[in-house]
């Protein structure tokens, strides 16, 4: 029966390093994504948020650095002016949430490791400036959008908001009209 | 009584209700993992056409999410009323969405996504998350450059349906299969450009689970969202027996006090006709009619937790039926005032107001008292001062704890 042992490899996988599995099928991830949005709003009245955690984190170290900036700018005066804590939010949670289970998914499904994705033909530290940079756009419209793709476009789709829905197509239309003038960062 | 969503801080208290919110970003960030929204390329390879994986998980996400709320709604446990539905700011919303696409299709990620990938120790995911740090800083340092345009094109708490003017079921159902629609076409474009070949992408359950939601949805459509009317049968034995106990109908004097009470936001509805309300009203109360009650409550809901909404006609007929209204719409804190527009007049106009008076019979909901002019709430009765009045009567108002989110989306 020796022809139908396990290769060593696999079973091997120390706690840490496991071997890469697949990922699930984009409509299982759609459905469970869909049940995990359900049940934020069904719980808590709240959808999902990722941006205005990262918002209020942000405000945190504003604060501690320029408090007196903080008090005298009117839009981070709402999250962290006086004695207001800019963590005492639910999207606050929301966020540390994704972190920590994005990670935990990582590391049991083999996927946590040191690496840059990226196009066959981008040198690696182009790659990283380009992040950088498409974040700093991503951050900066998620910001006047009032909300990201979770916030609006998951969260206020599936109650029909129709802020969101237009927001949605924004996003959608904005990269598809970009896309063929980047397409050397990713092909 | 719909029972969801909880309220959590009665339970958990405050910081402890957000252990809730930690464990629905917990399996917010799994799931994004194992779908494959830590891998830029994933990501990016939609805008080519290769892999629709984002457009199959969102849009699979949204009806799925959608059916199940509006499932809940319809049966009568969840209140729409309570969940957070982003207001509509249709220009910045927009523009924001086109900056983000640029940021999406250059930077690989979106900010959600970028966490998880910088969790997963890609490094790209990291620099993203520190240029989406950036980006955001620098929008709080200029959004005071353009603020008018920030708060422009606002429109609330505005839903599709609305402004198709089609029932919620339809509009769940019409996007249920449009965007099965849509997945039909996006597989026939993968197979073209993608050269997705490989029958494991296609398996045949798919064509099972876009079924169920397609019946799903086609149940919302049957059983139909809750009107006003069903929504008050839910809580008419409860809230029946309160207003015979007379829990909910305050003393003038308590309303007085109130009026004097600066920490409170006081929202005084007239529901009386407009000539009456012309004749004589209460200082500040706003003319609504019964009829247009309704329209009133999605703003009411945005009032802020100290908020105290008062309701009065000229006996207490008509604000009893307001009451209804509010009170099956999800308006926290709203009582009747006691004897209505009579009672106070009765209890606060001169002696040589009423001298003059040869009051009418109050049979239903009259005003007994008249005019001889227009004065509205210039009358000193309109406001009178709080002290040169001794009234007893026993305090009514207890402010609940406002349920329901007051922000949400990303804010």
């Amino acid at each position: 029966m020796a022809t139908q042992s396990v290769p060593r490899e696999a079973r091997s996988s120390s706690w840490l390093r496991r071997a890469a599995k697949p990922y699930v099928h984009p409509y299982v991830g759609g459905i469970l994504l869909g049940i995990v949005l359900f049940l934020a709003f069904f719980i808590t009245g709240n959808g999902l948020g990722a941006s205005g955690g990262m918002n209020r984190l942000l405000v945190v170290v504003e604060d501690a650095i320029v408090p007196d900036h903080v008090d005298t700018t009117p839009y981070l005066l709402e999250m962290a002016g006086g004695d207001r804590n800019p963590l005492d939010s639910w999207v606050v949670f929301v966020t540390i949430g994704v972190v920590i289970g994005g990670f935990t998914s990582g590391w049991l499904h083999g996927r946590l490791k040191v690496e840059t994705n990226r196009g066959p033909r981008v040198p690696i530290r182009l790659r990283w400036v380009m992040a950088f940079v498409g974040g700093a756009f991503m951050g900066y419209g998620a910001r006047l959008a009032r909300g990201c793709t979770s916030g609006q476009a998951l969260s206020g789709g599936a109650v029909l908001s129709v802020g969101s829905w237009a927001f949605m197509f924004a996003v959608f239309g904005g990269a598809y009209a970009l896309a063929y003038f980047v397409r050397k960062l990713w092909n | 009584m719909t029972p969801f969503p909880l309220t959590l801080t009665d339970f958990l208290g405050h910081w402890g209700s957000y252990i809730v919110y930690l464990l629905i970003g917990f399996a917010f960030g799994f799931v994004l993992e194992i779908s494959g929204f830590g891998n830029s390329k994933k990501l990016a390879a939609q805008f080519y056409f290769k892999d629709l994986t984002v457009l199959k998980v969102m849009f699979t996400a949204i009806v799925t999410a959608m059916i199940l709320i509006f499932l809940a709604t319809a049966l009568g446990l969840l209140d729409y009323n309570m969940i957070w539905v982003n207001p509509t700011y249709l220009w910045p919303g927009i523009v924001g969405g086109l900056i983000m696409g640029v940021g999406f299709i250059v930077g690989g990620f979106c900010p959600g996504t970028s966490l998880v990938a910088a969790a997963t120790l890609k490094l790209d995911g990291l620099f993203f998350t520190l240029g989406a740090f950036f980006g955001i800083f620098l929008f709080g340092e200029t959004v005071g450059l353009f603020e008018d345009f920030f708060n422009s094109s606002y429109m609330g708490r505005y839903t599709l349906p609305e402004m198709l003017g089609l029932p919620t079921g339809i509009v769940v159902l019409g996007i249920t299969i449009m965007a099965l629609l849509i997945f039909y076409g996006g597989e026939m474009v993968e197979k073209i450009v993608g050269n997705k070949t490989a029958p494991s992408e296609r398996p045949r359950w798919r064509f099972a689970a876009a079924g169920g939601l397609v019946a799903l949805a086609a149940v919302v459509l049957v059983i139909g969202q809750p009107t006003t009317e069903d929504r008050w049968e839910w809580i008419a034995d409860e809230q029946e027996a309160l207003l015979a106990q007379r829990e909910v109908q305050i003393h003038p004097g308590e309303l007085l006090e109130k009026m004097y009470d600066k920490r409170l936001n006081l929202i005084l509805l007239d529901v009386r006709d407009e000539a009456e309300y012309n004749l004589f009203h209460l200082l500040d109360a706003r003319h609504v009619p019964l009829a247009d009650i309704k329209a009133q409550t999605d703003d009411l809901r945005g009032e802020p937790a100290n908020t105290l909404t008062v309701v009065m006609s000229n006996g207490e007929e008509d604000a009893t039926e307001a009451w209804k209204i509010l009170v099956a719409e999800s308006v926290p804190n709203v009582y009747i005032l006691e004897g209505g527009i009579n009672g106070w007049i009765d209890t606060f106009a001169s002696a040589e107001f009423k001298a003059a008076q040869s009051p009418a019979d109050a049979s239903r909901d009259q005003l007994v008292y008249s005019f001889s002019s227009a004065l509205g709430s210039r009358y000193s009765f309109a406001r009178p001062p709080l002290h040169e009045f001794e009234l007893e009567y026993t305090p009514k108002v207890k402010m609940k704890a406002k349920s329901g989110p007051t922000s949400g989306g990303c804010g």
